[in-house]
């Protein structure tokens, strides 16, 4: 068992979870994920790593409670434990020292962004972010982020909150008015991530993701992660999850992510059964 | 005395494909006597040479004959800690009974019948007998806890060694438990059998990546005094031609692996999913695409195709599998080789496959598949499933220095100690050979734990 230690709801429908996890906690780096079984007749979820404390040999993960297992998990109490727990998975993000650098979080995507952009603070890296959410109450880790981030930007499709708009809107309004970036960090649904990299390629600005495609062991046993990336197959668990953004086939991975939508929609429903 | 092996009773075909039931069902006690006076009891043994990990076979089946199961069983264990697995997938007919000099007029005895059998009869009769051990408290951990990992930690601790298993998944077994499905080996049967090989203190760390959690030169300055590598041939291979990105294809192992460690015939009350359409390929000729095949059919698939390259004399698969695919009516096109898989909507349709002839044969001594020129033709499938074999998984490779590997990835090892490149560092299994038997990982598990104790005690007295 691997207790949980402590747990919060960041929003309506996000949670966060403090896991100890000695043997994640002792190597895992910004980029990399676990995967997690609740119990023992569980299925097998990636989920990417917010924060790690080795020390304590904890590790905290956030999650929004979308399906069958975040469901599961969300049921949880601290005290109470989940069966498994494994990691740290993926190759860690390669970050480089660089001048400026902008994080670009849709949604829950801001949670295993934050580490990444907190680290390139930590190297001297001038750090600013876009949080970006359907609306206001899907928008996490602000405080967070402002804590090392020169600039917090928020956008919300309905307005809500911050600007009304997407992401992709306010990046090319801060670099059409001249603010200048070295690097792009985009972490959220593909489809942002898609329209992130169409928008940075023609500025060639170097654009950063990470992939969460289906996967069952996470260790480059069964191959249902791959992707098309620079038109070479690649695992997402041990080739990435952090990819160039420019090379990622990013309709043949929202293709995949869909592969067992109908299954979803039946265990979803088996899931909201009262228990 | 009878030319021919006494038949084991196996479930009907057309039963069988609508579960997931095992396939073979085992000897009565009156049909594993009959068949056990079939040995000659020779004095040569040829059998036992055969086996990779020196099943002490006519003196087990000796007690067979005489009806005293209890003894036959001790002298099973002794030499093999997971003989309900031998005895049902094994390949006996290139190890053991190749051998048998009854073998020479007429059909060899049932070895692997025989075994299954008394592993049955010790499970279901049987209180374990734990020998008492003493300890010498020397640490020995085992990356991965598949055959070559359980086999060289039995060993080890029966010696007195405190062994650790530090495994990647949620589950001890490798393969016996994601790979060969329920229908050839029944999953209770193989828990039961490792919870026995572990009695002996074996301590288990399960969800521990040797390479990432943890790293190999750690586990030295953990006060571990050796390590042996069995972590298998993971990584899956494909035939890199288009469309195999699909929703809809499948590597073997993710397909098994769904079936059978997260039970996904079994959905939605288990809650990982799998998808099988109504017309299924599986590109391979090896007992992993046999398996895959068998398992589709069982997940309701009409038809059932094993899409191979050379011709039906070259198939890898044992025969008794390929003679049971068959008979659940899956259809094998042979002398077939895909070079698209066709799609719509993102979505598998069917598969373009052109014709092969034999040549001359390759390295391999088999005979080298040839296109056969403008022979494309393509069938509709939904499903498609890549057999084709798997690399080593190249995480402790890239994390242990002083490691070497082969071109391809395999750990390399001297071959009588399984020693490695590294110092207190062995291999074992399909990490070592690529992807081959049970039984040859077993047999390395155990030459590694005799060559880690023949160092460890020269370096200790």
């Amino acid at each position: 068992m691997y207790p949980i230690l402590e747990k919060k709801n960041l929003n309506n429908n996000v949670e966060e979870m403090v896991i100890r996890a000695p043997y994640v906690a002792r190597h895992c780096e910004p980029g990399q994920f676990i995967i997690l079984r609740v119990d023992d007749e569980g299925e097998r979820i990636p989920l990417t790593i917010a924060e790690y404390d080795r020390k304590q040999g904890t590790v905290t993960i956030i999650y929004q409670v979308a399906g069958y297992t975040t469901r599961k998990l969300s049921e949880k109490k601290v005290g109470e434990g989940i069966v498994d727990f494994v990691g740290p998975l993926g190759q860690p993000t390669v970050l480089h020292p660089v001048k400026r650098v902008i994080g670009i979080g849709g949604g829950v995507g801001a949670a295993p962004l934050y580490p990444q952009l907190k680290k390139l603070s930590e190297m001297g890296t001038s750090v600013d972010v876009i949080l970006g959410a359907r609306n206001k109450d899907l928008i996490i880790l602000e405080e967070k982020f402002s804590r090392f981030c020169k600039n917090v930007y928020v956008t919300t499709d309905d307005g809500s909150y911050g600007a009304k708009g997407l992401v992709t809107e306010k990046l090319k309004a801060l670099v059409e008015a001249g603010e200048k970036y070295d690097e792009v960090i985009a972490i959220g649904p593909v489809i942002m991530m898609k329209f992130v990299s169409l928008l940075t390629k023609p500025w060639n600005l170097k654009t950063n993701v990470s992939l969460n495609p289906i996967m069952v062991d996470g260790t480059g046993m069964c191959g249902g992660c791959r992707v098309t990336v620079g038109g070479q197959t690649k695992f997402a668990c041990v080739d990435g999850p952090d990819f160039d953004g420019h090379q990622v086939d990013y309709d043949e991975l929202m293709r995949r992510q869909s592969m067992y939508k109908t299954e979803e929609a039946h265990s979803c429903k088996i899931g909201l059964r009262p228990s | 005395m009878s030319p021919k092996k006494v038949p084991i009773p196996e479930q009907k075909p057309e039963e069988r494909i609508k579960n997931f039931r095992e396939v073979a069902l085992g000897y009565t006690p009156e049909q594993a006597m009959e068949e056990a006076t079939r040995c000659l009891q020779c004095k040569t043994r040829p059998c036992v040479a055969g086996c990779p990990v020196n099943v002490k076979i006519p003196e087990f089946i000796n007690k067979v004959a005489e009806g005293d199961f209890d003894e036959a069983a001790r002298i099973l264990v002794s030499e093999n800690c997971l003989p309900a697995v031998c005895g049902r997938v094994c390949p006996q007919e290139t190890q053991c009974e190749i051998l048998c000099v009854r073998g020479k007029k007429g059909e060899p005895v049932a070895i692997g019948r025989l075994e299954r059998f008394v592993a049955d009869y010790a499970m279901e009769h049987m209180s374990q007998e734990i020998p008492k051990i003493k300890k010498n408290g020397i640490k020995v951990a085992i990356a991965g806890g598949g055959p070559a990992g359980l086999t060289c930690a039995g060993e080890l601790a029966r010696m007195g060694y405190d062994v650790t298993i530090f495994e990647a998944l949620h589950a001890l077994g490798g393969v016996l438990m994601y790979g060969i499905p329920e229908f050839r080996l029944p999953k209770r049967l193989v828990a039961r059998e490792i919870a026995n090989a572990l009695n002996l203190g074996v301590k288990i760390e399960k969800n521990v990546i040797i390479g990432k959690s943890i790293k190999v030169d750690e586990l030295f300055a953990e006060d571990f005094r050796a390590v042996f590598i069995g972590c298998g041939a993971g990584l899956p291979s494909f035939m890199k031609i288009e469309g195999e990105n699909l929703n809809g294809v499948y590597s073997a192992n993710e397909f098994l692996t769904r079936a059978n460690l997260m039970k996904a015939y079994d959905f939605p009350n288990s809650p990982t999913p799998i998808k099988v359409g109504k017309r299924v390929a599986v590109i391979g000729g090896g007992n992993v695409a046999m398996d895959a095949a068998r398992t589709a059919k069982r997940l309701g698939a009409e038809e059932v195709y094993i899409v191979y390259r050379r011709s039906e004399a070259e198939l890898p698969a044992r025969a008794e599998e390929v003679h049971h695919a068959k008979e659940e009516g899956i259809i094998f096109r042979l002398l077939r080789n895909p070079v698209k898989i066709l799609g719509k909507d993102g979505w598998v349709t069917g598969m373009e496959c052109v014709e092969m002839e034999l040549g001359e044969p390759d390295e391999s001594g088999r005979r080298r598949p040839v296109v056969k020129k403008g022979s494309n033709f393509s069938f509709p499938v939904e499903t498609v499933v890549v057999a084709i074999g798997g690399t080593p998984n190249p995480l402790i490779r890239q994390t242990t220095p002083g490691l070497e590997t082969q071109k391809w990835g395999g750990i390399i090892v001297d071959e009588a100690t399984m020693k490695t490149s590294k110092e207190g560092v062995y291999a074992g299994g399909d990490i070592v050979t690529g992807a081959a038997t049970v039984i040859l990982a077993m047999g390395a598990g155990k030459k590694a734990a005799r060559a880690i104790h023949e160092a460890l005690q020269k370096k200790t007295s």
